[in-house]
């Protein structure tokens, strides 16, 4: 049942009989009577032949003891009171012009006849004394404009307040002085609050946060017993009656519709009222006894009268549904009870391809069974069928830069047969076959069937081509190719390739993909010389990988001093030194990147280098679909530009997220640090880069150090001192952990290496390691 | 009101523009200028960052036409030049910069709005805002438009600031990247041989004529007490207010239309009336100005009522919910300038200005028809002086007609940091009104 106001309401409330409701708002002061059917108006106490601002109401409230009795909170700041008793037309009665600022709340004790309230915009609250001309007290909220006012039911000397910085306090009536409490509610203004009309220490806060709290305030500390977030500012809020953990809420922008929450269940509304086109502004249950009617006033200038029962009930309409997995393999599955009761006899088996076997246990857990009922599935891992160790195990153990690429698809080979993974262990050594020499795998003599007849003649051959400089080039490359050719023949010959009889074609195809290898065209002769000793190969190789983002570009730079020597300190076998020097020698080091090049077009015409990437991304999403995604992304960082163009970033990013999600669930900082840190994506790589302001306190004053980490603002004083130098330590600060003396990390080196003692003098016997 | 810098506010300023220097890579003089109030300048250099580089619904190369488009509405060639720059440095297709014609549609759709929130605000209706966001081809998202329209509110009421404190283009932009102090070439912050100068008096006429500049002020600080004490005593009938709020209003008409005809000749701005022409490609309809609120004629307009739709019930709410934390920085904003003071006048200190910076604020409102029921405007009336109100119009209503004569002559004994705070006001005041009128059109189009 609804009806047409002239003008948008402002506010409405409703007379103790509920037989009445009054409207207000800027260009509207009625009353209207609420019959069986309809409203009608009653009165009309916007008289006058110019209406004056004090009729322009923000708020309206009738008082609960005494049925003639009504007050306006006017927005140029007056107070209005009303006596309807009154014969003349003109029911106005007192007037009070106390407030600076739009007054934005009144309120009546709920059970003393002549006191009244007011917060107003100029961040006053008033009590008057409606027998007397003027306030009689006056509470200050120190210039922060008040939103709202309300006696509290039960104890009959406090009222709370609530503020626009959010805060809500509490005042003792007879105590104008000071607050009784003060917390902060939310964040931005709060709006409105009410008192539970039961539960004494109740009050339910509403604010432009969007969120409706209640708090418990018969503690020491006001404490948030709920919260509720609805979807706009919250206007008003109200308890309905005789439903102990129901209100209702109507918003102050964009949502026009009331809601009616169970505090219990802050997700879903318990009941939605959606016939204002416009905001609503005023909202009052009928009567204080019945839950069962509420009235409501709107900027579309209507007046409405809601039943309960017609609300709509977006639970009925909801599909209570949720899943989720637990760390360890659990999953816990709640839906309609309808639901689960046809289809549980077959579903949670049916589609599991993973083998791992539910235990199914029902729980009847939920608080409104009236309302909707659903039922709450755990599924649980079987013991000993899937517990998670693995993949900590894993995510610990595995090797993902660092090494070489043969070395780290080892180790991870390894690791994974030792966890009993063979299929991961066997993805590993793939791998490793694919894109490295065979290193370790124990068939020797399968290597050698190409490899011993080209390695002889290969490496002197080269080093006379590069003696011959620059123009010898073509004719070595030449010369490669048509080996290539006859080896590419040979993988023609047994396509049908068993990968280990592959293996020695990849070796040598494979090291050229990665484009890392400085030195480009030795890199084939070394390939050879792998072959026919394999235990040189890893000593040797680290000085050639330099892709792993492990190894800082800059390190390569500022620590290798002209390739050769460097490369013949480690340099085992006389034959690779040879060639080595060779090489270093004529290819300075700028020019090596045209070598690179060369070495490319070498290899590019014995197999295509992605012949096998599409193979093995296929495998990565292998992997990832099954639920590994550890593999995937372990896979992919170890073999990192090998494959990474191929895959689409987004997948990548994916894949990242979850792995990295994963491990952060098993407290695997480090781990996911490390892959953040080796990670590609730049999506992800700045994961690490967010957040990272250290704070530090003053070591004297022990408070923040806000503008600089080194000299505190309060005390003025440099808080970490060099005991070596005694200057002020801007960088990195190094102490001893037993007497807290310490200072720049190079000066306490340099010093701890002449001598053990302290440097600071204290005597104590420092230790640096 | 303000004081510039005693030690250690001069070392927080220095902090400041360090960071700001080493995030932005510059130091815009609005940015010096503004340093005289660091905390203020603290959460505006935060709304501007969030707005034009953060996320946000609009691709960045737009975000910096659309300033340009705003500053273009008040000639305002320096935000112009700063903002090509900018454009052009995030990637934004330099045929643009032809002019109106050369961008897509989409954008000079916005034309019509920059306009009208440029010079009339209260002239925008759902009805412009259904035009942008119709489905079609070139359509706005609400997101979009909201970021837009912050935009450009920004910006127009930025380039009141700008002509207000006499910011100069940084006259060499290499050694402007630098890092010093305030510029010189801002009349502003360093003339301070200009402070009691007067060099016409004429333009302080009306009720005062020529007065003592010292007892002017000790009149201003009179009148502020008789203020504060008369409110309990008398109380003007309902009448009484509504009367003074259209005599401010219709004051307002006449405070500016016999000063600017003088004025114009001498310019002190007159380089920027040179490229006027170099600017209005940015722009359709150069005519276009603003027109007095009041004189509104025949059509009724029907005034803003300031508590029907407030920046923090309303405005907030519908900002932050399509453009998400904007709201939360304009909202800090808006307190901080409103709030702002050091309690001093001049020479005195321990003074309430709270009446003094409502004043302000209210009458930057009233100018643009947003009315405050709680407000007696005949405070306005006691607190502003005549040249201060030429002053306030024309830095909010067409600010590329501000003199630095106008600047001069109200205030004379004030501080030039006092003045700035002024400015400040007044920028902040004028982009709440226009947000208001642009929020309640997009408001009154989402019901």
């Amino acid at each position: 049942m609804h009806c047409h106001l002239d003008a948008p309401a402002n506010a409405i409330s409703v007379c103790r009989d509920a037989a009445q409701v009054v409207v207000a708002g800027r260009s509207i002061f009625k009353i209207y009577a609420i019959e069986e059917e309809q409203f009608v108006e009653k009165l009309n106490l916007r008289v006058g032949r110019k209406p004056s601002l004090n009729l322009s109401c923000a708020d309206v409230v009738w008082h609960q003891m005494d049925e003639n009795l009504l007050a306006t909170a006017a927005t140029n700041g007056v107070v209005v009171t009303w006596n309807l008793g009154r014969p003349s037309r003109n029911k106005q009665d007192q007037l009070f012009t106390e407030h600076k600022r739009t007054v934005n709340k009144v309120c009546f004790h709920p059970t003393e006849a002549h006191v009244l309230l007011s917060g107003s915009q100029d961040g006053f609250m008033k009590c008057f004394d409606l027998r007397r001309k003027d306030s009689v007290s006056t509470f200050s909220g120190q210039s922060e404009s008040v939103r709202d006012v309300q006696f509290s039911i039960r104890d009959y000397f406090t009222f709370a307040s609530t503020f626009e910085n959010g805060n809500v306090q509490l005042w003792d009536i007879r105590r104008p002085d000071r607050c009784e409490r003060m917390f902060t509610a939310h964040n931005g203004p709060v709006f409105c609050c009410d008192w539970h009309p039961e539960d004494r220490g109740w009050l339910a806060t509403g604010g432009r946060d969007k969120m409706v709290k209640v708090w418990d305030m018969t503690t020491h500390r006001a404490k948030e017993v709920h919260c509720v977030q609805t979807i706009a500012s919250v206007a008003r809020v109200k308890w309905r009656p005789e439903c102990r953990h129901h209100l209702a809420t109507c918003s102050m922008m964009v949502d026009h519709n009331i809601y009616v929450w169970d505090v219990r269940r802050p997700f879903v509304p318990a009941a939605m009222f959606e016939e204002h086109r416009d905001v609503t502004t005023g909202i009052a249950w009928r009567h204080p006894h019945d839950p069962s009617f509420l009235l409501s006033g709107s900027k579309d200038s209507t007046l409405c009268q809601h039943l309960f029962r017609d609300a709509s009930q977006p639970v009925e309409r909801a599909n209570p549904e949720g899943l989720c997995y637990g760390l360890f393999g659990d999953l816990a599955f709640a839906a309609k009870e309808s639901l689960v009761a046809t289809e549980s006899g077959r579903k949670p088996y049916a589609g599991d391809r993973r083998h791992i076997f539910f235990k199914r246990k029902l729980d009847p857990a939920e608080p409104f069974a009236g309302l909707a009922s659903s039922a709450l599935s755990v599924f649980e891992m079987e013991p000993g069928s899937g517990s998670m160790s693995w993949f900590v195990d894993t995510a610990e153990r595995y090797a993902l830069a660092g090494r070489p690429l043969a070395e780290l698809c080892d180790h991870n080979a390894k690791v994974a047969r030792e966890l009993g993974r063979n299929q991961v262990a066997q993805t590993w050594t793939m791998l490793r076959i694919i894109y490295c020499s065979p290193g370790l795998v124990p068939t020797p003599n399968l290597n050698h069937s190409v490899g011993k007849g080209s390695s002889c003649g290969l490496p002197l051959m080269n080093s006379f081509n590069l003696k011959d400089m620059a123009p010898g080039l073509g004719s070595e490359t030449r010369l490669d190719r048509s080996k290539g050719d006859t080896r590419s023949d040979t993988v023609l010959l047994d396509s049908s390739a068993t990968l280990i009889t592959n293996e020695d074609n990849e070796e040598t195809e494979g090291s050229d993909v990665p484009a890392d290898y400085l030195l480009g065209d030795v890199e084939g002769e070394e390939d050879e010389l792998y072959l026919l000793d394999p235990e040189h190969a890893h000593p040797e190789e680290p000085e050639y990988v330099l892709p792993q983002e492990a190894f800082p570009l800059r390190h390569e730079i500022v620590d290798t001093p002209p390739g050769p020597e460097h490369l013949q300190d480690k340099a085992d076998s006389p034959h690779v030194s040879g060639s080595e020097a060779d090489a270093a020698s004529l290819a300075p080091v700028d020019s090596s990147f045209s070598l690179i090049s060369v070495s490319h077009a070498l290899y590019d015409s014995r197999l295509p280098p992605d012949f096998f990437t599409a193979l093995v991304c296929d495998m990565l999403r292998f992997y990832a679909e099954q639920g590994d995604v550890q593999m995937a992304v372990s896979v992919l960082i170890v073999l990192g530009e090998r494959v990474r163009k191929d895959i689409d970033e987004q997948t990548q990013e994916h894949w990242y997220t979850s792995y990295i999600d994963l491990l952060q669930r098993f407290c695997l900082w480090n781990v996911s640090n490390e892959v953040v840190k080796l990670s590609t994506s730049r999506a992800i790589s700045c994961l690490n880069q967010a957040s990272t302001t250290l704070h530090v306190n003053c070591s004297h004053c022990k408070r923040p150090m806000s503008s600089r980490g080194w000299v505190c603002d309060r005390c003025h004083r440099c808080a970490s001192m060099c005991a070596v130098c005694h200057h002020v330590v801007k960088g990195l600060f190094v102490w001893c952990q037993g007497c807290s003396h310490g200072g720049h990390l190079q000066h306490i080196m340099k010093w701890l290496e002449g001598s053990s003692h302290c440097p600071a003098g204290c005597g104590h016997l420092c230790e640096y390691s | 009101m303000v004081k510039v810098a005693q030690a250690n506010t001069v070392d927080e300023r220095t902090n400041f523009l360090v960071e700001e220097y080493s995030t932005s890579g510059r130091l815009d003089n609005i940015t010096q200028v503004m340093s005289l109030h660091t905390q203020y300048l603290e959460s505006f250099l935060r709304s501007q960052f969030y707005m034009l580089r953060m996320d946000g619904p609009l691709p960045l190369p737009h975000r910096h036409y659309i300033a340009i488009m705003a500053a273009a509405r008040h000639q305002c060639s320096y935000l112009i030049n700063m903002h090509v720059d900018e454009f052009l440095k995030t990637g934004g297709i330099a045929e643009w910069l032809n002019g109106l014609e050369y961008v897509p549609q989409r954008l000079k759709n916005l034309n019509e709005i920059n306009k009208l929130l440029a010079h009339r605000p209260w002239l925008i209706t759902k009805e412009h805002i259904q035009k942008l966001v119709k489905t079609g081809e070139n359509n706005w998202s609400l997101p979009e438009l909201v970021h837009a329209v912050v935009l450009l509110a920004h910006y127009h009421a930025l380039a009141s600031f700008v002509f207000g404190s006499g910011i100069n283009p940084e006259r060499d932009p290499e050694i402007s990247n630098g890092f010093r102090l305030i510029s010189v070439n801002n009349f502003c912050v360093c003339d301070l041989a200009n402070d009691n100068n007067i060099e016409n008096a004429s333009l302080t006429g009306g009720n005062f004529g020529i007065v003592d500049s010292l007892s002017e002020l000790e009149a201003l600080m009179e009148r502020m007490k008789r203020l504060q004490e008369e409110r309990e005593d008398e109380e003007a009938s309902q009448e009484e207010m509504t009367t003074r709020f259209e005599k401010e209003k219709k004051e307002s008409l006449f405070v500016v239309s016999g000063d600017t005809l003088h004025s114009f000749p001498h310019s002190d701005f007159e380089d920027d009336m040179i490229i006027t022409s170099d600017v209005s490609r940015y722009i359709e309809d150069p005519g276009f100005g603003y027109e007095d609120f009041a004189r509104r004629g025949e059509e009724h307009l029907p005034t803003f009522r300031a508590q029907d739709y407030t920046w923090e019930n309303h405005g907030f709410s519908l900002v932050n919910r399509l453009y998400s934390d904007i709201g939360h920085l304009l909202d800090e904003k808006f307190r901080m300038v409103y709030n702002l003071t050091y309690n001093t006048m001049a020479t005195h200190e321990d003074v309430d200005t709270t009446m003094l910076r409502r004043a302000l604020f209210n009458y930057v409102h009233c100018m643009f028809g947003i009315r405050y029921d709680d407000y007696d405007y005949g405070e306005v009336n006691q607190l502003l002086e005549r040249s201060l109100k030429v002053y306030i119009k024309t830095v909010t209503c067409y600010p590329e007609r501000t003199t630095k004569r106008m600047y001069d002559s109200y205030w004379r004994q004030f501080k030039h940091s006092e003045k700035v705070h002024v400015n400040l006001l007044l920028m902040e005041a004028r982009m709440q009104a226009e947000l208001l009128y642009a929020l309640r059109a997009i408001t009154r189009h989402l019901t």
